[in-house]
């Protein structure tokens, strides 16, 4: 069902509106899937992405796999007395009846080693592995170094 | 009647308690901070990426927005720098007026990696410097941030930075203005470089 969607976003929509596409497993919704163009591919890469539990059990993000990257893991920007790390998270939660975001200066997927320069304007799959749900696979969205998040029409949607 | 009086009149002690505290707690703060900010001359003796040492000597008469960070950093970097390139692009006429500069915390592996490639690729008014490991920790010692070096199995080349992530401003006589601390947006960068212009 979900490869069934993928393939149906994949034929159906211009590249530039796949990070507003959503996917869903269970009660969870994801969507707002986007990366940051990188210079060269010694460089991470970051993921982000919007989860939303319209469920009534808590749930967790656990964690990532995507053929972009050697080594992708779950990071959170901590700024603490004025020093900002990026430590690694075991699991982000995704409470029940709540929206979680991964966005810059926050929870972000952090893509090390990766296959080759990611350029703006492409595209590739993560899979998201939820402690709960289970697996889910989403199409991310390159955006430009300077993009802030992926312009949708519908910002609900 | 006069439980509802005295139930009145203890809420207003209590919440003028709570205000005489804050306004202990915090102006003092405050003030130590501005009067702190104003007397000291942060100063870099740092290379290009093609090798020249540059001197914050140089930039006199011009106002310096300085970041320091590191070219691995995908989260926090980009942000502040976006919104540098944002301010320049913003300012026009009045851009000659302000450097850009990116001091590396990483600077071996920075050079490794490229580091006018990477400031270029956010706007072309940025300069990139990466020195030494002591010539960066003089610069950072002298703008009073802190940087340092965290070994950690799982990230790329074994280790990763923490840094202060704020975006300094230094006048045209050399002197230290404010701090832009991470998250400021754009426009009040802007609008705060337009009132000194
Ligand atoms: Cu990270």
């Amino acid at each position: 069902m979900n490869h069934f969607l993928l393939a149906a976003a994949l034929t159906l929509s211009a590249p530039a509106a796949m990070a507003c596409e959503t996917v869903a497993i269970g009660d969870l919704t994801v969507e707002h899937a986007w990366s940051k163009a990188t210079i060269g591919a010694g460089r991470p890469g970051v993921f982000y992405v919007e989860i939303t539990n319209t469920g009534s059990t808590d749930d967790a993000l656990v964690g990532i796999a995507t053929p972009a990257a050697g080594m992708p893991m779950l990071h959170e920007t901590v700024v603490q007395d004025g020093i900002a790390s990026m430590p690694h998270a075991m699991s982000i939660p995704v409470p029940a009846g709540q929206s979680v975001q991964l966005s810059p200066g926050g929870y972000h997927g952090m893509l090390m080693g990766l296959t080759t320069a990611l350029k703006e304007g492409d595209s590739f799959p993560v899979t998201l592995t939820f402690e709960k749900a289970g697996e889910v696979t989403v199409n991310v969205d390159v955006l430009s170094l300077r993009a802030e998040g992926p312009d949708c029409a519908d910002a609900g949607q | 009647m006069r439980l509802r009086s005295l139930q009145i009149i203890l809420w207003v002690a209590a919440t003028a308690a709570v205000l005489a505290f804050a306004a202990v707690r915090w102006w003092p703060a405050t003030d130590d901070t501005q009067a702190a900010a104003s007397v000291f001359t942060p100063a870099f003796a740092l290379a290009d990426s093609e090798g020249r040492i540059r001197t914050t000597d140089e930039f006199r008469g011009k106002f310096l927005l300085v970041f320091f960070g590191f070219t691995s950093c995908p989260d926090v970097c980009p942000t502040t720098l976006s919104e540098v390139a944002q301010v320049m692009d913003d300012l026009g006429s009045d851009a000659g007026s302000v450097q850009p500069v990116f001091i590396s915390i990483d600077p071996e592996r920075d050079r490794r990696l490229g580091l006018a490639d990477y400031t270029k690729a956010f706007h072309p008014a940025i300069l990139g410097l990466a020195g030494s490991e002591a010539e960066t920790q003089a610069a950072a010692a002298s703008f009073k941030i802190f940087y340092e070096r965290e070994a950690d199995t799982a990230s790329q080349d074994g280790y990763t930075m923490a840094h202060s992530p704020g975006l300094y401003l230094i006048g045209p006589d050399g002197a230290w203005l404010r701090q832009f601390t991470y998250g400021t947006p754009a426009a009040e960068i802007l609008s705060d470089l337009q009132s000194r212009l």
